[in-house]
């Protein structure tokens, strides 16, 4: 695999967060977080989706958010990235509001958002270029972490292919690639390995833990316990628009599996009786 | 079963008007524009139970085999075609095919199209009501023929989800079907200019055509009135048979679509290319730019609205053609600057969720307003210079050219300005990415032709100058009126772009994520 340079350099310049907010960390010493939500809260019509998360993840950690389906996950990864405008609350990266400095925010960060589309009638690099190109970076050096994303993704060979064409683990690894290509200093994943195969899933692993090694900072949110067990480091468990844990893995899971933990945390599942007619054929 | 796909049916309808107000109105108005029709057609029906026989056989034939035409062609070019009860979905539900056929068949009825026609047909009893054998004859005919109708528009659709399956398929005929449907006028021109010289045809025309598939269910009643029972017999066969073999034809089809899982496949292409993105500046403007024009070959939601633009002079050309004055092609270089400019109101709806590229990496609304317009201008301009030019020589009135150069200056930039500001704020309902072009949500049409009717209106009172200038040219005659439109219309034009641009460009920074929540919603 190609080593990537995930150089700091293009990250812009950060300002301070805006007045009126209270900063994410106002204790002196402590370092400002990668990502720091505040009193998140979303309504779609007589549904709450998101009922007020606040959470701080520390910069250069690995961290899941793990919940069952219609948790608000993706809707609250949403509104930290400024997909999705909040009722209530904002996010912080490192710093800066995102509601407040939406463009200063979407430079250090990269994402790669769930279910949606891609301008699918480019061609794989053309598409990574754009993003590229769409973030004002310099036309030579698009070119160049092209070449490298796509190798690294194990994408070379369909680099021509449009992405139409492309299967739906390829589509993630291309969307991964946009995502990196400005070298963000925090990347949030929404599904990053949802019908990806298990040897594009190490692949990107092996990318997302380098990536973390060099100081970035990983947000993926996952249904595979086993999986954020094994790769992150901290872990916040959303069931019903609320966290019920956050935490280094450790502490979250205290001493049991994160997934026993998880499903003791969000209750139910232990009933397994009811469907005898099952077993009798 | 056949309840139950009937009731699925309904409920999809039903569901569809709770997703949004505005599908309620176009659905609203396009009942009311159908029941204007079937209460005319139904009028004249009942209006020809006191014409003679002959002139009534000779209108309800042809109008039944009109109407048979349109079910099996519309779904062909028209973007209305039914595919909510797409039958690939029904792939893994095991339904036998007995109970699925008549299911959706009868669900194809269930629907604006579906009763209107089944009233009409019905009215045909009433025409035939000079006797009891002649109103039986037409009431089996009736339903034999509205049965027809909509298995043939099933076997069609059904035929074509099964040819669509290729993308390179789909890309290629959304486009090629678009010509017909664009010439129409035309074609309908010669058409009524060929009925009307040969009218005494008509009689034997419906004769010969009530033997066909088309005709022979709406002939019975006719033929049982003028006291001909075994020719009422034969057409019976014909129309019992046709339905059969169609039905037949359908149920194979089906069977195939039920086992064959859509396949998309391509071809791969060399890397390295970076094809358009080569010629624009590495700017973010730039790339949208790249962008939108490789949409504007690759993507045929695009480039069907592309192929209007070589029909244009055609259609003019034929317009000016009745009356030998061609003078009417003057026209066709502000119009295609109009069209043109236009095409792009829906720019952002046509990305649809992909627009999250442009918000998650903050391009800046006023760059991708600017790339977006500029991708248009790359060939609406050439081409809208080339049309003026070509239209000037070819009438040779060049006295007119000043003043056609500015009107069709002025409307490309106005227009390319409002366009960016509209689609900044509205989004409408347009074919998804990659889906078949057919397939749009219902009460799209009302909805999009309001945020078009309001768009236009608007171009009309930004262009009032140029207007004023081609007026006071064609009243007076003195072409400094003509000069005075070219500078109008370059300078207030290009100050209309920029504005728009930059209106737009604010209105997409403070709206981004609520233009990308409405286009989620879309999905």
């Amino acid at each position: 695999m190609t080593a990537l340079e995930f150089g700091r350099g293009y990250a812009g310049r950060m300002s301070a967060p805006g007045p009126g907010y209270p900063a994410p960390n106002p204790s002196p010493a402590p370092p400002v977080p990668a990502l720091a939500l505040r009193g998140l809260a979303k309504r779609f019509g007589d549904k709450i989706a998101v009922n007020g998360i606040s959470l701080d993840v520390p910069a250069g950690s690995f961290y899941g958010v793990v919940g069952p389906n219609g948790a608000g996950k993706t809707t609250t990864l949403s509104m930290a990235t400024g997909l999705l405008r909040p009722d209530f609350g904002t996010a912080f990266i490192h710093g800066v509001d995102v509601w407040e400095h939406p463009l200063e925010a979407k430079k250090l960060m990269g994402i790669l958002p769930d279910g949606v589309r891609l301008f699918d009638r480019l061609s794989g690099e053309q598409l990574v270029s754009y993003a590229g190109l769409l973030r004002g970076m310099d036309r030579a050096v698009v070119q160049s972490r092209v070449q490298d994303l796509l190798a690294a993704l194990d994408l070379g060979k369909d680099a021509g292919t449009l992405v139409v064409d492309y299967s739906a683990g390829m589509r993630k690894k291309i969307a991964l690639a946009s995502a990196l290509i400005h070298a963000p200093r925090l990347l949030v994943l929404d599904e990053p390995f949802e019908s990806v195969d298990p040897v594009s899933a190490a692949n990107i692993r092996g990318i997302l833990e380098q990536y973390v090694a060099s100081g970035g900072t990983v947000i993926v949110s996952s249904h595979v316990m086993d999986l954020v067990q094994r790769m992150c480091d901290h872990v916040a468990v959303v069931a019903a628009g609320r966290v019920l844990a956050a935490g280094t893995v450790d502490e979250v899971r205290a001493g049991a599996s994160l997934e026993d933990r998880f499903v003791a945390l969000v209750g139910g599942g232990t009933r397994t009786g009811g469907l005898e007619w099952l077993r009798t054929f | 079963m056949v309840a139950h796909l009937l009731s699925l049916k309904w409920r999809l309808l039903l569901n569809g008007f709770r997703r949004s107000p505005w599908q309620i109105v176009g659905i609203a108005v396009g009942a009311l524009y159908a029941a204007g029709v079937v209460l005319s057609c139904v009028v004249g029906l009942v209006a020809l139970r006191w014409a003679d026989p002959l002139t009534a056989q000779t209108v309800v034939v042809l109008g039944g085999a009109l109407v048979m035409t349109g079910w099996a062609v519309v779904p062909l070019v028209a973007s209305a075609a039914d595919l909510t009860l797409d039958p690939s979905r029904f792939t893994t539900s095991a339904i036998p095919m007995r109970d699925l056929l008549p299911g959706l068949a009868l669900a194809g009825l269930l629907g604006l199209p579906g009763i209107a026609t089944l009233l009409a047909s019905l009215a045909t009893v009433a025409t035939w009501s000079r006797g009891f054998p002649a109103a039986a004859g037409a009431l089996l005919g009736a339903v034999l023929g509205v049965l027809s109708c909509v298995v043939a528009s099933k076997l069609v659709t059904t035929a074509v989800a099964s040819l669509l399956a290729s993308r390179r398929f789909k890309d290629i005929s959304s486009i090629v079907f678009v010509v017909p449907l664009v010439l129409a006028g035309p074609i309908v021109t010669a058409v009524v200019q060929g009925v009307r010289d040969s009218r005494d045809y008509l009689p034997g025309l419906a004769e010969a055509v009530s033997w066909t598939p088309l005709g022979a269910a709406w002939s019975l009643g006719g033929e049982l009135d003028a006291g001909n029972p075994a020719g009422a017999a034969a057409k019976l066969l014909v129309a019992l048979g046709s339905l059969a073999a169609l039905c037949g034809a359908w149920y194979l089809l089906l069977k195939r679509a039920m086992v064959t899982p859509p396949y998309g496949g391509g071809g791969s292409r060399k890397a390295g290319k970076a094809g358009l993105f080569a010629l624009f500046p590495a700017t973010p403007a730039g790339a949208v730019a790249a962008r939108s024009l490789t949409y504007w070959i690759r993507d045929p939601r695009y480039a069907g609205s592309l192929v209007i633009v070589p029909l244009m002079p055609v259609l003019l050309y034929f317009a000016g053609g009745q009356s030998g004055n061609h003078d009417v092609l003057l026209t066709v270089a502000p119009l295609t600057a109009f069209l043109l400019a236009w095409s792009i109101s829906a720019d952002v709806s046509y990305d649809n969720t992909a627009f999250a590229l442009h918000l998650a990496t903050g391009v800046r609304g006023r760059d991708d307003r600017l790339g977006r317009a500029l991708a248009c201008l790359v060939f609406a301009l050439p081409l809208v210079l080339l049309f003026a030019a070509g239209s000037i020589a070819l009438t040779g009135r060049w006295e007119w050219l000043p003043n056609i150069l500015g009107s069709s200056l002025g409307a490309l930039f106005t227009g390319l300005g409002l366009a960016s500001v509209v689609s900044a704020r509205w989004t409408s309902a347009v074919p998804v990415p990659g889906e078949s072009p057919f397939k749009k949500p219902p009460g799209n049409v009302t909805q999009t032709l309001l945020v078009q009717f309001a768009g236009m209106s608007a171009m009309g009172v930004l262009l009032l100058p140029e207007i004023a200038m081609v007026a006071a040219q064609a009243a007076t005659g003195s072409t400094v009126f003509g000069w005075i439109g070219l500078a109008a219309g370059t300078v207030l034009g290009l100050a209309l772009f920029v504005a728009g641009i930059r209106l737009g460009g604010r209105w997409l920074d403070v709206r981004g994520p609520e233009m990308f929540a409405l286009l989620a919603n879309n999905r």
